[in-house]
């Protein structure tokens, strides 16, 4: 296991590293450059600019800039410095991530706490008209994309005014108590959440539903009725903890997707996450944050990737990776 | 039992494609959805005509004007067979009142703004329209006074485009790519894999816009149009390959394959003849249910402002002017219309992609129920 693990990562290095490339070149590739933006500006002298374009490195050729790109990252761990934020990309990218992660484990919550009561109330139920309500509304919602959901919630909130329309917290957030304080970024929290866990929750439902009904037919639960245990026992207690084995898998590669997947909420919401930040750098021509991002986001899914093949090794005994 | 069952009774054999039919027709959801692709694609054909405007037809008196709606019985009580609507005037800023002592009776086949058909058939007239001067806005106006369902029509063209020219170009790139990395294996395998890998590992929508900042932002619309083409082309055949070679890798053990090589076809001539046609039907599915994809592509490129810019339409954009605080409150259809185009396209590919799925499956015979 420990091999498989160490063997694992080592390969996260190379595809790292192609992706920082390709992620380099696309960007060299694009027309302009920052410096070009605030040359555009009289208020900044042409010799700023020059000196700029030194310290950036902007002036030396493009393999020269990504060797000493790689050669800061592995030595310093420097991401290199934002252009229009006057902040070691890193810095912003920290904090992006972390309200991004905020975002994603909200929104898994509320995935994971309806898919799983919604999916076993449909396989106990089956054909049922909760069942089948419960099968139409998944197939309807599997065909409105994120955009439209996170706009509908956003319209929500505009005719009511229950929840505020976008944003982390409120203007006057750092006056309030901390009590207060955790309500109001719980309030911000509830649509975009609602918007990111609600793409996934169809899918994972019907899973659900059909894994316990899977299970259902098996001997050992014919077995468990025969001796005349409580239909309770028997789904609750015999049936259902087999039923979310092959869940757990799938959960892990979830967390692939964490921060992919709201990427749109980020933006109809204002979430100040990654996905916001990747957006402004690209249209400030921020070179190193948007590498910095992309990289950023190219991690999470490889890492989440291997927790998802270590989680069913833990949970299935008949899988080793020795 | 046994000795009930009567003797089987001669039938035609049914070739593949009435099979591919009947499995089809069964499926109900999935005719729909067909027919509803059909009249969404007829639509984008026939856009100017059906459209009562041209795309940027501007009116500065009636910015967010409301859907008009459509009147039977007219102020005196009579009833009109054809409806007609009421003139609107402003009353306050964005708001208008009827003015129900006019009528203005819906024409169709009206001579209106000059256009070409299909780029080339000069045409003026429009399906419906009303007297000239006044304005007709079935699903309301934008921002700028401008027929939403005109816009949607116009936006039609471009949304709906990209999806089937995106999977195209990706789709064939994707069966040349995992034919050639299957079929000849080796370091052309390890390299394109590599690649493929590369590519999957970097989540979808941030590899999409580090490739949108390869393009100028300020491109004329119709070079962002091949821009995010382009885009999506080279984001979507990766998968597709991988799937390919997995494929390819056990077809070129058939004997067919080794017969090919014996009498001494060319290599890619095998593999685009002899072994890429066994699964097509794979990819004519999986190309099916990746349209949506493509198309969303599109929509969320215009809609965070980076993809199909104004005066264009798009249905990206069409959101995007949706979002603002006043639209949200006040004027609902600049969302609700593109909201619902982009829904019933969605869904209609799901249902006619589920159906083709179904129809294609060689171990659903058209007897036996699936």
């Amino acid at each position: 296991m420990r091999t498989y693990i160490l063997r694992r990562l080592l390969q996260t290095i190379p595809l790292l590293l192609g992706i920082s490339a390709l992620t380099f070149v696309l960007l060299q590739a694009a027309p302009g450059d920052f410096l070009n933006m605030m040359a555009e500006n009289p208020a900044i002298s042409a010799e700023t600019l020059e000196q700029m374009r030194k310290n950036f490195g902007l002036d030396r050729p493009w393999y020269v800039q990504y060797f000493v790109y790689l050669k800061n990252i592995f030595l310093h761990f420097d991401f290199g410095q934002s252009f229009s934020r006057h902040q070691p990309v890193f810095e912003v990218l920290k904090q992006g991530l972390a309200n991004t992660l905020l975002l994603a484990s909200a929104a898994m919550v509320i995935t994971w706490g309806l898919a799983i009561p919604l999916g076993v109330l449909a396989a106990v139920k089956q054909y049922s008209l909760q069942d089948k309500a419960l099968s139409l509304i998944a197939f309807v919602w599997l065909s409105i994309p994120e955009v439209l959901s996170g706009l509908l919630l956003l319209f929500l909130a505009a005719q009511t005014g229950w929840f505020p329309l976008g944003g982390m917290t409120s203007l006057d957030h750092d006056l309030m108590p901390p009590i207060q304080r955790f309500w109001d970024l719980l309030r911000h929290l509830a649509l975009p959440a609602l918007v990111v866990g609600l793409v996934p929750l169809a899918g994972r439902m019907r899973q659900m539903r059909g894994n316990l009904l899977d299970v259902l037919r098996l001997d050992y639960v014919t077995t468990a009725r025969a001796k005349g245990l409580d239909e309770h026992v028997v789904i609750y207690k015999h049936a259902l903890r087999n039923a979310l084995n092959p869940l757990i898998t799938l959960f892990g590669f979830t967390l692939g997707s964490l921060v992919s997947g709201s990427f749109v909420a980020e933006f109809i919401f204002s979430w100040p996450g990654l996905g916001s930040i990747t957006l402004e750098a690209l249209n400030t021509q921020d070179q190193y944050l948007v590498m910095g991002a992309v990289l950023m986001a190219s991690t999470v899914l490889v890492l989440g990737n291997l927790i998802a093949d270590l989680l069913l090794a833990v949970v299935d005994p008949r899988i080793s990776y020795d | 039992m046994l000795a009930t069952t009567p003797p089987e009774a001669p039938r035609r054999s049914l070739t593949p494609g009435q099979i591919f039919w009947r499995q089809f027709h069964r499926n109900s959801l999935a005719v729909a959805g067909l027919w509803l692709l059909g009249l969404l694609y007829g639509m984008t054909l026939l856009a100017p005509f059906l459209a009562p405007y041209s795309e940027n037809s501007i009116d500065r008196t009636r910015f967010y004007h409301p859907p008009t709606p459509l009147r039977w019985v007219d102020a005196d009580g009579r009833f009109h067979a054809i409806p007609f609507i009421h003139p609107t005037r402003e009353i306050a800023t964005s708001r208008y009142e009827e003015d129900r002592t006019r009528t203005l009776p819906i024409r169709f086949f009206v001579q209106g703004e000059p256009y070409k058909l299909w780029g080339m058939l000069p045409m003026d007239r429009h399906l419906y329209g009303v007297e000239s001067g006044e304005r007709i806005f079935l699903m309301g106006a934008d921002h700028q006074g401008r027929c939403v369902w005109t816009r949607l029509l116009f936006g039609a063209q471009i949304s709906l485009s990209v999806g089937l020219i995106g999977i195209a170009i990706s789709f064939t790139l994707g069966m040349l790519l995992g034919g050639i990395s299957g079929y000849f294996g080796g370091w052309i395998d390890t390299i394109v894999m590599r690649f493929v890998e590369l590519l999957l590992s970097i989540p979808g929508l941030y590899l999409i816009v580090a490739l949108r900042g390869v393009f100028p932002n300020d491109l004329p619309s119709e070079q962002i149009y091949l821009a995010i083409i382009a885009i999506l082309a080279f984001i979507g055949w990766a998968g597709l390959a991988r799937v390919i070679r997995g494929m390819v890798l056990s077809i070129r053990k058939a004997d067919y394959i080794a017969a090919a090589e014996a009498l001494g076809m060319s290599r890619m001539r095998i593999i685009i003849r002899h072994i890429l046609p066994n699964t097509l039907s794979y990819v004519i599915v999986a190309a099916t249910i990746a349209v949506p994809g493509y198309i969303l592509g599109e929509v969320f490129l215009s809609f965070l402002g980076v993809g199909v810019q104004e005066p264009s339409a798009s249905w990206g954009n069409m959101l995007n002017q949706a979002r603002s605080l006043a639209a949200l409150r006040y004027y609902p259809w600049m969302l609700f219309v593109p909201g619902v185009a982009i829904f019933l396209t969605v869904m209609a590919y799901n249902f006619f992609g589920d159906g083709l799925r179904d129809a294609l499956d060689p171990r659903k015979t058209p007897g036996g129920k699936g």
